[in-house]
């Protein structure tokens, strides 16, 4: 089946429905999707339940989507440079479910993996605990936790082909790669679209196996925190 | 007493050759300042980024490539990059050989209370929960006592944790502390304090 679409548009057509979960890619503003999310807050789809590191800023990334009130719950593990978010959730109309950053990952690559649950020892002692089955191993207390499955994954790449192989770049890979396993469908938005067999095959970071759709968009790369030497 | 710089530069002194060490936001952030230029050390960014450089020059910035804190950073030759699951598999693998973190609260236990104040605003834990659970040694760097001069070495945390029994040792304004069996060690006394003047500023139970 075809993989290249022409636009986020066109490729969330056919995908998307209310209440969906999404989880999706990026760290702060980095390497985020940024055209599927734009194309999801153009689509008017609402109670949104997203997978996502941060919510972005208030009038970038995620954000967007908070802004026009499309998102039922948040699960992320820092929200900090939000305010729209902060004022969505302080008066009830935001559901924001706290993960450790490592376990929201683990969860997403567990749920990419078919594996439905995992113990860890981060959390064990603190509110994140409570009601989680705790277990010893080796004298150690470790809680379990639930693996997570989207039903659409949004991520965004640096060049991938039309097999749908990815290449990210530098600290824009971060949560991509495990978005992308565990989405029942996977969009991917690149920067360039190349011929196959011009990716080195050993250089994939996610095989086309798990990526159902792909466009090339352009991308703004915002930066949040501009840092600069002296 | 030691300043902001102070404390980090003792904290860098406990940093040895050859370790991965990851560097949390704030103080934490001026120890790789005073890193020996004799040792080779690697920072680790959790966002996916082993071998972290200097900030760049302006010509320099690239959106792709930013630490933890979200600033914008440079790469190594030795840098090599990776997705979060890869990263919190260093992390929670016990790969990292030390975190050097703030802190809100520590107690005597080694408790460790730095994400959350009830009633106040709740940015996240990010990745300090795993950072603490998995990190071989953990240092904690913070004021002695609160705005109110009340102690923030405490028998038991008052805050939420990120973590329980987690924290090795302390490096405050006064001194720096280990976390022993018994009690808090007093390790070494910041220039012009006293040992009086740390037992007056904590709660918890000094065993020296």
């Amino acid at each position: 089946m075809k993989k290249v679409f022409h636009s986020a548009e066109q490729a969330i057509d056919g995908l998307i429905f209310d209440g969906m979960k999404i989880a999706a890619g990026g760290f702060g503003l980095c390497g985020i999707p940024e055209e599927s999310i734009a194309a999801l807050k153009m689509s008017g789809i609402k109670n949104l339940i997203i997978a996502s590191n941060n919510a972005g800023v208030d009038d970038f990334g995620i954000g967007l989507l908070l802004q026009s009130k499309q998102v039922k719950k948040m699960i992320s593990s820092y929200v900090g440079e939000n305010s729209e978010f902060m004022r969505q959730y302080l008066s009830g109309e935001l559901e924001l479910e706290f993960n450790p950053q490592g376990t929201l990952a683990e969860r997403m690559r567990a749920g990419g993996a078919g594996i439905p649950g995992f113990y860890t020892k981060t959390g064990v002692g603190t509110v994140i605990a409570k009601g989680k089955e705790h277990k010893d191993f080796n004298g150690q207390t470790y809680i379990l936790e639930e693996s997570f499955v989207a039903d659409l994954s949004i991520v965004k790449a640096w060049k991938g082909d039309e097999e749908g192989n990815l290449i990210y770049r530098k600290t824009a890979r971060n949560f991509n790669p495990v978005a992308a396993t565990c989405g029942k469908k996977c969009i991917a938005e690149v920067e360039e679209l190349v011929p196959i067999g011009s990716i080195d095959p050993d250089h994939i970071h996610t095989p086309g196996i798990f990526v159902n759709r792909i466009f090339v968009g352009k991308h703004e790369k915002r930066i949040e925190n501009m840092t600069l030497s002296e | 007493m030691w300043d902001r710089n102070q404390m980090a530069a003792r904290a860098a002194k406990e940093i040895k050759n050859g370790m991965y060490v990851n560097l949390g936001i704030g103080i934490p952030t001026l120890v790789s300042n005073f890193i020996s230029n004799d040792i080779n050390i690697t920072l680790q960014s959790e966002n996916g980024m082993l071998g972290m450089g200097p900030f760049p020059t302006k010509e320099n910035v690239d959106p792709d490539l930013i630490n933890a804190g979200k600033q914008t950073i440079t790469e190594l030759g030795k840098t090599s990059y990776f997705s979060s699951a890869d990263s919190f598999a260093m992390i929670r693998g016990g790969h990292i050989d030390m975190a050097i973190l703030g802190a809100m609260e520590v107690s005597e236990k080694g408790d460790l209370a730095n994400w959350m104040i009830p009633g106040k605003l709740v940015k996240g834990m990010g990745g300090a929960m795993d950072l603490v659970s998995g990190v071989k040694r953990v240092i904690v760097i913070m004021d002695h006592t609160n705005k109110n001069g009340e102690s923030k070495f405490l028998k038991e945390c008052s805050l939420p944790l990120t973590g329980k029994n987690v924290v090795n040792s302390v490096i405050t304004n006064l001194g720096m502390f280990e976390i022993a069996e018994k009690g808090v060690k007093v390790l070494e006394i910041a220039d012009g304090s006293t040992i009086d003047d740390i037992k007056k500023s904590t709660e918890a139970h000094i065993i020296n």
